[in-house]
Parts: structure tokens; sequence; C-alpha cells
């Protein structure tokens, strides 16, 4: 006994005051992409090559990265000699929108809060049901993290519950193999309306390393309607958070 | 074993296909039959498209004891007869074989699907509508037969963040007379698209097999590049690939004591390892910017140097992590009421690991000393040698009790690396280039933080991979807590589970 409360005296206090403290994110971190298309010389087209996923479009002018297929392996950096694309440590991503995603020159359009009526519903209560469809787990154990103290997700409210009847939500990962298609239907239709989907990591949005593959759906695609887009390879955690927050309408800024 | 039927294969390794002896069916048969029966590990067993449409059945096989690797061929049509009546390490092997070619083994106790997936080649075993979708576990599935007997059926979808699986378990009460598991749900169709996909997503894949494995699967992938191309990774980048499979076996061993703790409700191990567990990943994250080690490794070498700043503060950063460790996990062995449920829970004897084949932990557990870095080393681990951790009982106190010897080992490991590590460059060129060795089958092994990962390649005339074989070692060892749960009563699952915390998708690839 004495040691267990000695071991709890050293280990102290570890969660993480999220939003208003903001922990050091590592400094090779690679979170959203700046694109600079004036940098990129007439034809040159070594990003694209670069890029695994299929995530970059460069059309004369434009360059831009999808951060819904980017896998954030940082080798479109590495192949452009040029400094057009540089890994910034922003770690802020998640969009409700598919289109929102879309990294230009802009300003990046971070997901908005759910209306009045949702945020009513769900702001201060959000159960939601975990459904991986091909996930590798990197994406499911960094939800898992959320759970952890340093996170300690319950004190907003959220909380990952056993049965789609308890739940207000479904958080999806993996790229939707053929084999869960079934099976995240089944889920999605035993949680009770009105229902929330979130699609959390690049293979969830859009098939990750697997888009194409006969034997995935290539992302929730059109199977779901999703509220919320959480990009990563895996998303870092407090990108999870960042996302979950904002749309719930407790982070705005 | 005869010179004639088999050939010799160092970790990693490449033989030319025109060495690899191509025996008949059934001499091929006897041979591993009788390696494994003087025990030997089937470590893979595999089909490849030949000529004329048969397919060529590729075994490797090892001997742990004296550290050699061989391996065997043989060429079938559409049938011959199974190794599985005499060979259980190859029960799932040749279930596999069936599924993707289309070739019967004739005398298979429990011929199934292992994935549910359409044949590579238009041959189907089970005559199944070619037209018409394959719904998973839709199979027979073993049943207890008695007035009193009940099934529990669980899954695809789990009660936690966990990916998917059935779980069908045979009762009598409360014990659980027998468990089968059926997955498939996460196949994603790695094999093929390793081999017909665009070269540069082969790394995402690779680093995606098993997420939680991605420096274990990207070193062997890695290491059989480089062998096929004849490049070797400088030995500084050769160090820091060892410190990164250190760290991930650090994070996941952390994780997993926790989450035993979790199951058994000791609440204060369960919420520090979880704590510390990240702290692992963040190591990993200071090495390469990505907490699971993704966009380190590369053909040739690694992506990242560490200066000496770098260094030191991994070395500080982990001293304070592993005493902290230390300090929630020594709860676990000075607490009764943990030492109770761990201790005789999910037994497997060393007997039945041996004739199943388990790796990693799991393996070692039961008292077998097997560790691909010891046995099979290769990469930095010749020159820097883990001793290996083992225990006999086989029970979850023991799978607990090997990661807690390993968490140990693992940092002294890294922090030697550290304070030693090779001066010189981080890549070689050379490592991606196109044209590999022609007509070659090429084997790398490394021991991730489960068990031994198993890459094979074999190479066309023109150099080009057409056969990509991945085992994780979650393949081999979802039988064994199958067989731990054997007689175990049906609450004791949680905690079983977790002891093997194996992978879905490593298995469904």
């Amino acid at each position: 006994m004495f040691r267990i409360i000695r071991a709890r005296l050293r280990q102290g206090h570890r969660t993480v005051d999220y939003p208003r403290q903001v922990p050091p994110l590592p400094d090779r971190f690679r979170g959203r992409p700046a694109v600079d298309a004036a940098k990129c010389p007439a034809d040159c087209r070594a990003c694209v090559q670069a890029c695994p996923a299929g995530a970059i479009q460069h059309t004369g002018r434009r360059l831009a990265i999808d951060l819904g297929r980017c896998l954030f392996c940082g080798q479109c950096e590495g192949k452009c000699g040029h400094g057009a694309i540089r890994f910034t440590n922003e770690y802020r991503l998640a969009a409700r929108g598919r289109d929102d995603l879309r990294v230009m020159d802009s300003e990046a359009r971070l997901a908005q809060a759910l209306d009045r009526q949702m945020q009513r519903l769900f702001g201060r209560s959000l159960k939601l049901r975990q459904v991986s469809a091909g996930g590798c787990s990197a994406c499911e154990a960094d939800v898992n993290v959320l759970g952890t103290l340093v996170y300690d997700l319950g004190r907003f409210g959220i909380q990952f519950v056993a049965s789609p009847r308890h739940a207000d939500g479904v958080l999806v990962t993996g790229p939707i193999t053929a084999n869960m298609r079934l099976a995240l239907s089944k889920t999605y239709a035993a949680i009770p309306a009105p229902k929330l989907v979130i699609a959390a990591g690049a293979c969830a949005i859009a098939g990750g390393p697997y888009a194409g593959h006969a034997e995935t759906n290539s992302g929730v695609g059109d199977l779901l309607p999703v509220d919320l887009y959480i990009p990563g390879c895996p998303p870092h955690p407090l990108t999870l958070l960042d996302g979950l927050l904002r749309l719930l309408g407790r982070i705005a800024d | 074993m005869g010179g004639t039927t088999t050939v010799p294969l160092r970790n990693p390794g490449v033989v030319p296909l025109a060495a690899l002896p191509l025996l008949p069916v059934e001499a091929f048969r006897r041979a591993v039959i009788e390696a494994v029966g003087a025990g030997g590990r089937l470590v893979v067993l595999f089909g490849t498209p030949a000529r004329d449409g048969r397919v060529r059945l590729i075994a490797i096989l090892g001997g742990d004891r004296d550290g050699t690797l061989t391996a065997l061929s043989a060429e079938v049509t559409d049938s011959y007869p199974a190794l599985t009546p005499e060979c259980a390490q190859a029960h799932r092997f040749e279930r596999e074989i069936a599924e993707q070619w289309g070739v019967r083994p004739e005398g298979h106790p429990w011929l199934k699907p292992v994935r549910f997936h359409p044949p590579y080649r238009g041959v189907d075993v089970w005559g199944r509508d070619p037209s018409a979708a394959i719904p998973p576990a839709v199979t027979g599935h073993f049943r207890l037969d008695g007035e009193d007997v009940h099934e529990v059926a669980v899954g695809p979808v789990h009660a936690g963040i966990i990916e998917p699986g059935h779980f069908r378990f045979q009762c009598l009460g409360e014990t659980v007379h027998h468990l089968e598991i059926t997955l498939g749900y996460q196949h994603r169709g790695v094999e093929r698209a390793l081999v017909e996909g665009p070269a540069a997503r082969r790394m995402p894949m690779i680093e995606t097999l098993a997420g939680d494995t991605t420096v274990g699967h990207a070193l062997a992938h890695c290491e059989l590049v480089e062998a096929l191309n004849g490049v070797e990774a400088p030995l500084r980048a050769q160090a820091i690939r060892g410190i990164s499979l250190e760290l991930e076996r650090l994070a996941n061993h952390t994780g997993d004591l926790g989450a035993l703790a979790n199951d058994v409700a000791f609440l204060p191990t369960a919420a520090y390892c979880g704590r510390l567990r990240g702290d692992l990943l963040n190591l990993t994250a200071l090495l390469c910017g990505n907490r699971f080690g993704r966009g380190l490794l590369c053909p040739g070498g690694v992506m990242f140097d560490l200066d000496a700043d770098r260094v030191a503060e991994l070395d500080r950063r982990l001293e304070k992590t592993a005493a902290e460790v230390a300090n929630a996990v020594e709860l676990l062995w000075t607490t009764s009421s943990v030492l109770a449920r761990f201790e005789e829970t999910g037994v497997v004897s060393a007997a039945t690991a041996r004739e199943l084949g388990l790796v990693g932990v799991a393996a070692r557990a039961c008292g077998l000393e097997r560790d691909v870095r010891f046995d099979y080393a290769s990469g930095i681990y010749r020159f820097a040698q883990v001793p290996v951790s083992s225990w006999p009982s086989g029970d979850v106190f023991a799978r607990a009790y090997v990661r807690w010897l390993e968490v140990q080992r693992s940092v002294a490991f890294v922090r030697g690396q550290l304070a030693t590590l090779p001066a010189g460059e981080v890549r070689a060129g050379g490592g991606e280039a196109a044209g590999a060795a022609p007509g070659r089958l090429a084997l790398a092994l490394c021991e991730g933080w489960r068990g031994e990962v198993c890459h094979v390649a074999v190479t066309d005339g023109d150099g080009q991979i057409v056969r990509y074989k991945v085992v994780d070692p979650s393949f081999q060892n979802w039988p064994g807590l199958a067989m731990a749960m054997r007689g175990e009563q049906i609450s004791n699952f949680p905690l079983c589970n977790k002891s093997f915390n194996l992978s879905y998708c490593g298995h469904d690839l």
C-alpha cells in the first residue's frame, strides 16, 4: 500500500491543460504543409512524382496539397529543391468539408462548430463509437491516447462507448475494407439520430496508401455523411483533440 | 537434411532461384515434416506463380538453435497432399496458399479461408461464385455438441478502440472448451499491391502493415531490398535503426503492461503506463517527427541523422522515462491481487508453443529461447547483442514478465548505442535502385516487438519483384491465444487476449 502511494507521489500530475496550454511538439513534427508555388521552376513536378499518395496537384501556377490524402511522410519536401513545400509544426488540421482540406497559398479553413441545435445536444456530452475498418492500429492507438491521463478526454464530456446504441456518432479509421463495409454500415444504422461521423486519418478520409485497392472503399467516401475530417497518418493526439473540440464549439479562434 | 534438398540462406539473404532445390512434392513434404520434427521451425511456406499455370511452393526452415536458415521448393498444379496433418505449423500457411492460388492441400483438416478475398488467379478451392462478394467469416465453425453447451460469438466490432475480428467460444458453463478465431476483416490487399502497385506506395504500405510495428516491418523490408540490390546501410544508420526498433518495443511493451494492469483493475500501473507509453512514442518522434517512426527508414539507411544535442536529449529523456516505467511496473510484481490474476492464467505449454511455431514474446514466455536478434542477428545486432529474455511458466504472468525483462534490456541497448553511435553517413546510394538481381529469392527477418517479422521476395528475369510475402508474428501467434483459452474461464479472455496483444491487420495484410 505504501509502495503504491509512494509511486503515486512520484508519478505526479501529468494532465495537460489543453487548450489553455499546448504541450511542445517535437521539432521534426510534420504538421500543416506551407506551399509557395511562386518558388516552383517551370515544369518542375518533383513533388508530384515523389508523393506516394497522389496528394499533390500542380497545375500551371497553382500548387495544392490535399491533406485528406497526405501521409505527412515528407517525401515532397525532401525532393523539392526549391523550398516550395515546407512542413510546419502546425498540428491544427481538422476540417468540416472535404474541400477545406486542400492546402494552397491561402489561409487554412479549420473546422467550424456544429450548428446551435447540435451544439446544444452534444456540446457538453458526446459519446462516440469507434470502428476500425482496415485501420493499421496507429490511428486507433492515438485515439486511445486521448483516454490516458495526459489528455483525459472525459473532462470535456467526450467518451468512447461500447455500444452504438449508446453513441451520438461514430469515429471511423481505416480505408474501409470490403470485409468491414457491412459491419460499419450496421454500426452506423444502430446509432440513434441525430448522429455524427468523424473520419480520422488518411485512410478513412481517402484510402491512404490503400486508395484504389479493390479490397477497400478508398475511405468513407459517400458511404456515410462525414461531419469532421481529421488528417494525418496517424493524426497526432493533439490534432484529434483540437478537431473534436472545434466541432463542439469548445475552441474558437 | 541433405545438401541437395535445401539451400542455405542468411539473414538477410539472397539465393538465385536456379539454386533453390525444386523437389518432387512428396520429397518436399517429407523434408519439411522431418526438419520440423527434428526441432526446426517453419518460418514461412508460400506459393508463387510458376510456368504453365503451376504454383511453386517455397518453404523456409529455421534451425533456431544453430542459427541456420534453409529454403526448398516444389511445384504443384491444383492440389498436393497437405503437410498440416503431420506438421501443425503449416496449418495457416496451407489455408493461405489455398485461398490465394486455388491449390488444394488434400487432407487438410480445417481447410477454410484465412482472409476472405477472391483468389489471385481465378481458381477457387471452395467453388464460390466469382461474381458474388465473399462475406467474411461466413464459413463452418468448430462446434461442441451437448445439451448445456453454449456458443458465445464476439465481433467483428469490439467494445473498445481496437481492430475487428470474430471470436467464437464453445463453452460449458463458464469454461471455454474451444475458441475459434476468424479474421480477414482488415484485408487490404497488401501483398498484391506491393508487387503491382506504384513503387512510391511501397514504403507507406510497409509502414502500415501493422501500424504499431512500423519500424519492425520497415526494417525487414529495407534489409530485403538492400540484399537484393547488393547494398548495405552505413553502420550509423544500422545503429539508428536498432535504436528505433527498441524504442518501438519499449513503447508497446510499456503500453501492454499498463493494459494488463487495467484488465485486472489495478489502476495505478494502468494509468502511469498509459502516459509513459506516449512519452516513449515521443522519443521516436524526436528522431523523425512521427510517433510511430514513419518516414524514418528507407532502403539504404535512414532519413534522419542525430546530432550530439539530439543524442544527449534522447538519452536524458530515456533515462528519466525508464526510471518512471520501472517505478510503475514494479508495482505489479509486489501486488498480490495482480499476481493472483496473472499466475496460472492462460497457460500455453512449451510443447504446444513448439508445435504451433509460436514466435516472439509468446514463445519466450513458454521458455523457448527464440529471438531473431540473437538467432539470426542482422544489422547492428551483429555487433551489439541483446540477451534473450524468457520465462518458463507460459501464463499471463510470463508474457507480462518477459515484456518487463525486455524493457530493461532495450533501455540498456538504446543507451549503449547512443553512447557509442558510429560516425559516418546515414544513407548509402543505390538502396532504391531499380532492377534488383534477377531470378532471386530474398529473405529478411527482424525481431519486431511481438516477434519474428518475415519478408520474402521473388524476382523475375528482369529483376522485378513478382511475389512479396509478409509474415507478421501475429499470423503465427493467433493460434497460441486460442490454445491459451482452452479450459479457461470465459471472463479471462480479455486478460489472455491482452497478454498476446496480436495484430489484426498484420495477420490480414
